[in-house]
């Protein structure tokens, strides 16, 4: 068996090459006989989190990411403590300083970075070092403990954490910085005078555009010497200046490099068998040192070195914060801007906040955040997606979370929130909770934390809070969403991209898009199955068929679970009209099966919970006696259209609303979503039917309708955004209409209309639906053509006609 | 050393138990494959509480104790997709073969043995 596998060697034990194995035998265990080489006497660690082990905050132990028995299970042999000197590339192989020799089909390079020594004299004197590994980390610890005086030099996010570490270990620490502004690649001015003064109050010392001409010291270091002829005295000097790629080794054996060493799209170098990853590589001319931009590489390698070969490395925007605990920071892009930006700028030096966002043609270049940085992951994204702003310029400053954010405690600034307090309120998880899985079990990624502590994996409102502390955990090296994120794990596809080709290719079948596709396993998961059903349903009626299978258990058994396997069952009450023999017949039901729990409900139905799944059948025959039907409670479908009385009984109503609800909803139920759809119709602007927290809400006035979209109650409250305003009842349910079909083939699945509008901007849906009425009635009659198919009750389908039986018995009952 | 003989012990101990159990053949003929649906499952009641009988798009046929070990959801009513089911209520997911839960959530459920003669399903009760 094994002589038929191929050789891997990687050269570099660190991250980014453990990384791109750990990618690789996700996808292809079995491929390579592996062999890595390391320099260091350790198993691979988690290097960005040196700064705490400096600080005291955790030990080597606690940031090791694969210890020895990581590399035993997975059947790699490590060479610890060994350098590789050479590579006979037409030979295949590679040699360490100790004589080791092994033989490859292809190698990885992964050597990393080495610290910029500046040339000046005294930099090779005792206790001269730089903040790279374990080993400076030892040395800075031992030197904290006898010497007095620490010297940083390099102001930059590596300088201030070791000068915070220094100083935490109790030393006098003075960084000095080239420049006139700390961290200057991060922070503007204005950001870095705000941190200055920050660290000064902690009790660091600054000397700004201070220029280092000595090291000073006969053997042991004793001073530093600047241009302008100043001395400082100093025990221990760290150089933090800079990193530059560690390329001698490729340089040496004649592998092209430049900065670093190039690679193309597939992290392939010039010489074909040989891979490379990680801060060595120059890639498109640049040089990346932050971790989420490697982890991008490792996973374009690992899928070629799989044979896989058509994942492609495009480069990376990075963000930045600092691990400095209780200093929140954050700055992606560019946030200096010129003459052709336009800057918004917040600044309360009382509070510590200061916040700066640049624009150019209404789009986000960059940002930079001191104290508050509760939307910079927000605006990262923007950032990302090249998102038009100009929909939502007015409130941009004040963030995303600006209105009724429920479910952590009002929390919005994780760095002011203590270990025991709360941060998911759906899971019960406390930051502390989240910091220990981050640090032990090594999780890098938003999904990483949901999966392992499911903090922000039910509703999601604490995703900001827990990004900030992963941010604030993992410092610069925070991966934050990818750009453009596949529909699931099945596919490297975005909904956008899946939705395209179902809709260009005529794919009208779960199966044929998954073909198509080429979706990964074999008949996908739970999550893009429901989402592949819907998209080839809503773009292909009367064609697609409906796969029961694909569907999540209350949408196949028209009802919905309850916690306890029970089932609750909600007729539809048209517009929340209803009458003395509907009411009646509820009644009769609630006493025939003995239903535990009948409720009203928030969207003006009644609500008959704890039913078993054998009593839906006889329930629902004895509902459609009276004439009801699904009330779709449990579906991505239309809910509920909510009014309130209207021009028949109040005083104030200027419409009949009652009658305008119970049209719309008559034109619209039955219709599967992408989410699950609201609507509601006030009758005069007092609102009493909320239809400003609406998908889709009507207000009526003297003189029309105003037409409200995109508005939600649930998790985050977004109040709607006025559509426009119409004349008759008409022309609102033609709007009404277009407004469905254009979220409906538009929005991702799962997507409710409220962030859907934040993500593709009002004006997109004012374009399709008021401003062009070709557009507006092609899409009302392409919903109306669609309605056609799925306007018949499930339930009496399944009471009466003989659908889907075998959902509603058990197969047999064993006594 | 003694660990290693201690699992060993065990080892034997579950093959006696279980040959013991299959000469019982205690074999329950529960329905026709076809009764299932592909890519779905059935419940089987017993005195002991649920079953679910699983069937794969590879027409293999699985039983667990319907009920996950998060919060006892019902199993029967999940997505099933490869030979895994994710659970209704939170989106556990477990292996059908042998009912161990995938990571990095942590647990398992009871699996029992299951075959299929001229399309016929036959379930025993005593777990894997």
């Amino acid at each position: 068996m094994n002589e038929t596998k191929e050789k891997l060697v990687l050269i570099g034990n660190g991250m980014a090459g453990v990384r791109a194995l750990e990618e690789l035998l996700k996808i292809e265990p079995n491929k390579y006989d592996i062999t890595v080489f390391g320099a260091e006497p350790y198993g691979n660690y988690n290097r960005i989190l040196l700064s705490p082990v400096l600080a005291g905050e955790k030990t080597v132990d606690d940031i090791m990411l694969n210890d020895e028995q990581w590399y035993v299970d997975n059947g790699i042999t490590l060479h610890k403590g060994k350098e590789i000197v050479d590579i006979d590339r037409r030979g295949r192989t590679v040699f360490a300083s100790d004589g080791t020799t092994a033989e490859y089909d292809r190698l990885l390079l992964a050597t990393g970075s080495n610290p910029f020594i500046i040339p000046v004299p005294g930099n090779d004197l005792n206790s001269v070092i730089s903040f790279r590994d374990i080993q400076d980390v030892d040395v800075m610890l031992a030197a904290s403990k006898k010497y007095k005086n620490a010297v940083v030099i390099g102001g930059g996010l590596l300088g201030l954490e070791a000068a915070n570490g220094l100083m935490l270990q109790g030393m006098h620490v003075t960084v000095v910085h080239l420049n006139d502004t700390l961290m200057e690649r991060q922070l503007d001015s204005e950001a870095g005078g705000m941190l200055r003064l920050s660290l000064e109050e902690r009790g660091l010392n600054f000397l700004m555009e201070a220029s280092t001409v000595a090291i000073l010291g006969d053997q042991h270091v004793t001073g530093v010497k600047f241009a302008d002829g100043s001395e400082i005295a100093a025990d221990l000097v760290v150089m933090a200046v800079g990193i530059k790629p560690n390329i001698a080794l490729a340089q040496k054996v004649g592998i092209h490099c430049e900065r670093g060493v190039v690679v193309n799209d597939t992290m392939q170098t010039y010489d074909p068998r040989v891979y490379a990853v990680g801060e060595c590589v120059q890639h498109r001319g640049l040089a990346y040192g932050l971790v989420a931009p490697l982890f991008e590489q490792a996973k374009v390698c690992a899928n070629h070195l799989a044979h896989m070969g058509y994942s492609r490395y495009e480069g990376s925007i990075t963000s930045t914060k600092l691990k400095v605990t209780g200093i929140d920071l954050f700055s992606a892009g560019d946030f200096i801007g010129d003459e052709s930006t336009e800057n918004i700028i917040m600044k309360d030096v009382a509070r510590g906040v200061y916040k700066k966002i640049v624009i150019k043609d209404n789009r986000i270049q960059g940002s930079v955040m001191y104290g508050d940085t509760v939307d910079g992951a927000w605006y990262f994204q923007l950032l990302r997606d090249n998102t038009d702003i100009s929909d939502i310029r007015d409130h941009l400053m004040f963030g995303q979370s600006h209105l009724g954010d429920s479910g952590h405690g009002g929390q919005n600034a994780a760095a002011a929130m203590s270990d025991e307090m709360e941060v998911c309120g759906c899971n019960g998880v406390c930051k502390g909770d989240i910091i220990t899985a981050i640090t032990k079990k090594g999780l890098f990624t938003l999904d990483d934390v949901r999966a392992h502590t499911k903090a922000s994996s039910s509703c999601g409102s604490c995703t900001g809070l827990v990004e900030q502390i992963l941010a604030s955990t993992l410092g610069g090296d925070y991966s934050a969403a990818p750009h453009s994120k596949p529909l699931c794990k099945c596919t490297d596809f975005s909904h956008d991209e899946v939705q395209a080709a179902i809709k260009e290719n005529k794919l009208t079948s779960i199966r044929e898009t998954m073909n198509y596709l080429k979706w990964k396993s074999p008949d996908g998961c739970a999550a893009c199955r429901p989402a592949l059903n819907y998209y080839v349903l809503a773009y292909h009626p009367g064609e697609a068929k409906d796969d029961p299978q694909s569907r999540y258990i209350n949408e196949r058994a028209h009802a919905n679970i309850q916690k306890d396997g029970t089932y609750s069952v909600i007729p539809r009450m048209w517009g929340g009209v209803t009458n003395s023999a509907e009411l009646r017949a509820i009644a009769d039901v609630a006493d025939k099966y003995n239903v535990p729990t009948v409720k009203v409900t928030g969207g003006q139905r009644i609500d008959l919970l704890g039913v078993k799944k054998e009593q839906l059948k006889p329930i629902w025959a004895d509902l459609n006696n009276v004439g009801f039907v699904s009330g779709h409670g449990y579906g991505k479908a239309l809910r509920t259209v909510k009014t309130c009385v209207g021009s028949e009984w109040c005083r104030f109503g200027t419409q009949d609303s009652t009658t305008l609800g119970v049209r719309l909803e008559e034109v619209t139920w039955g219709s599967w979503m992408p989410h699950k759809f609201k609507m509601a119709v006030s009758g005069c602007p007092r609102n009493c039917a909320e239809a400003t927290i609406k998908d889709f809400g009507v207000v009526c006035v003297d003189s029309g309708y105003e037409l409200h979209v995109g508005g939600n109650a649930g998790i985050k409250v977004r109040a709607t955004d006025l559509l426009c305003k119409v004349e008759t009842e008409e022309q609102v349910i033609e709007y009404s209409n277009a407004f469905v079909q254009l979220y409906r083939e538009h929005a991702h699945y799962l997507e409710r209309t409220a962030p859907w509008i934040e993500r593709v901007g009002l004006s997109y849906v004012k374009e399709h639906v008021v401003d062009n009425a070709e557009s507006r009635k092609l899409l009302s009659d392409r919903f109306l053509e669609s309605q056609k198919y799925v306007q018949k009750d499930p339930w009496a389908e399944r009471a009466s006609e003989g659908v889907q039986q075998h959902e509603f018995v058990s197969l047999m009952r064993v006594s | 050393m003694f660990f290693l003989s201690d699992k060993l012990k065990t080892k034997t101990l579950n093959t006696v138990t279980k040959e013991k159990f299959m000469s019982q053949k205690e074999w329950i003929e529960v329905g026709l494959i076809e009764d299932i649906p592909s890519l779905g499952a059935r419940v089987v009641e017993t005195s002991n509480g649920n079953v679910g009988v699983f069937r794969t798009a590879e027409d293999e046929v699985f039983a667990l104790r319907d009920s996950c070990p998060h919060k006892g959801g019902p199993l029967s009513q999940g997505i099933v997709h490869g030979k895994r089911v994710t659970c209704p209520l939170h989106n556990w997911v477990l292996e059908l073969d042998s009912g161990a839960v995938i990571a990095p959530d942590e647990g398992c459920v009871a699996s029992y043995p299951v075959k299929i003669e001229n399309g016929k399903v036959f379930l025993n009760l005593q777990a894997n």
